[in-house]
């Protein structure tokens, strides 16, 4: 396995960036991602199980797990940092087979998330947990497209610049906290 | 006896909530600026380095520290020569977390039923612990408590023949499952003795003790010093990525207990130790 490398990556994320990503990395992801925990996680996997679509293309996108404080005026938003991934382990695996590239949260997954992650070529992510603060620094905009009546469980389109995240599990399995 | 209006513990309580998820108390500041100073992993120390910084942030730009402003705990010891006017306290303290949490621009985090799980969107009801102490003041404690690690926090009903060795293991493997979850740098909080529910308390309230204070108890004061020394070459580390900062204190509370049992409360806390102490 190569060294850990910096590096500077845009979302949504290709197959082919995913695939470059090493458990490790230090990577600063520019673009757009959205937000969504619990909630926002049972209510689409309660719509996929009706066959109906969801309110956002899964396909090469990244979904980062996190409901923020709420902005004070003339701020795109308020803290922002991630939650704890595996309240999302049931969720996850039904929407990576449906094209999801990439994840942010803190913490461990289950083995169920790994094979869906290696089957579909993506990225698991951590952000710092309890530096929501330093967060909100590199979210440019943050918009709620979905399921408003949530509250800070919304999904959130967030424009993000430069938002500094660790590769925990890579395409190939590989897993930085350890089995 | 003493009156004390309602009125002034509505706007403490306001006060309190939004001073608590802004600021860190110095002790809990001078334990990350130290660990930082002493942490041999680079990954660790920049993650360390990030914390504090983002710290900074919090207090010079007032973003909450954290995003999870918590389900807000609030202690009173009230002295009982205060005879309380204006309304019921407890609605009062509700009252005050109401407009601590949305006029203080913190997340509302409650839900109503906790399977229907509807928000109530203003962050109460609080969870709110009593106690009759002498005197004619009122003691109140504000402590926002994040779920990350709160649901990393356990409860165990040892037997008295596990002992000593029981309780270390039974911190240990609390802290081992919380792993990244909880947010490393942990302070762990432990109830050791009473009941079942009154170990929990025990350590609930263990946490908001001074990191740099130790228990009085010469071998309480050693059990903490031994578990924080073995939790911290555990190797979990800031962030669970690896390092020898894992906690940054282990504070033990003690209480008689029956002749069969021997509880254990584990309680979790990240390195968003949060708590505000007001006397009035």
């Amino acid at each position: 396995m190569r060294g850990r490398m910096e590096r500077h990556v845009n979302a949504p994320l290709t197959k082919e960036t995913a695939a470059e990503l090493k458990a490790g990395d230090y990577v600063y992801l520019t673009g757009i991602i959205y937000t969504a925990r619990d909630a926002a996680h049972k209510r689409m996997y309660e719509a996929l199980e009706r066959g109906e679509r969801l309110p956002l293309e899964m396909e090469n996108n990244v979904i980062y797990y996190m409901g923020p404080s709420p902005a004070r005026p003339g701020r795109p938003i308020g803290s922002a940092g991630p939650t704890t991934s595996s309240r999302m382990d049931k969720y996850a695996p039904a929407l990576l087979d449906l094209g999801l590239k990439g994840m942010i949260g803190k913490g461990k997954r289950n083995g169920a998330v790994r094979d869906a992650i290696v089957r579909n070529g993506a990225v698991y992510f951590a952000a710092v947990g309890g530096a929501g603060a330093l967060l909100s620094r590199s979210i440019v905009s943050s918009e709620v497209i979905a399921y408003e009546d949530l509250g800070t469980e919304a999904i959130r389109r967030l424009e993000i610049k430069e938002f500094p995240v660790i590769v925990v599990m890579d395409a190939e399995g590989n897993n930085l906290y350890g089995d | 006896m003493r009156t004390i209006d309602v009125g002034e513990i509505i706007s403490s309580i306001r006060e309190m909530c939004i001073e608590a998820n802004h600021f860190l108390s110095e002790d809990m500041k001078c334990a990350m600026k130290c660990a930082e100073e002493g942490e041999d992993s680079t990954l660790g120390r920049q993650i360390l380095a990030q914390l504090g910084e983002n710290l900074e942030i919090a207090g010079r730009e007032m973003i909450p520290i954290c995003q999870d402003t918590g389900m807000a705990v609030v202690f009173l010891e009230i002295g009982q020569e205060i005879h309380f006017t204006g309304g019921l306290l407890e609605d009062a303290v509700n009252e005050g977390v109401r407009q601590g949490y949305t006029q203080g621009y913190l997340r509302k985090s409650i839900v109503k039923d906790p399977l229907i799980r509807e928000n109530t969107k203003d962050n109460t009801p609080a969870v709110i612990h009593y106690e009759i102490v002498q005197g004619d003041k009122l003691r109140i404690t504000v402590v926002p408590k994040g779920f990350g690690s709160e649901n990393m926090s356990r409860v165990y009903m040892l037997k008295p023949a596990d002992g000593v060795d029981g309780v270390k293991e039974a911190v240990l493997t609390a802290v081992k499952e919380a792993g990244p979850n909880a947010c490393p740098p942990m302070v762990v909080g432990v109830g050791i003795g009473g009941t079942f529910e009154k170990c929990a308390l025990l350590a609930k309230k263990a946490l908001t003790r001074p990191v740099d204070e130790r228990s009085q108890i010469p071998y309480v004061k050693e059990l903490e010093e031994e578990l924080l020394e073995e939790i911290n070459s555990s190797g979990i580390g800031p962030g669970g990525l690896g390092g020898k900062t894992t906690a940054l204190a282990v504070n033990i509370n003690t209480y008689p207990t029956h002749i069969a049992g021997l509880p254990v409360a584990v309680n979790i806390c990240c390195h968003v130790n949060r708590h505000v102490v007001r006397e009035i």
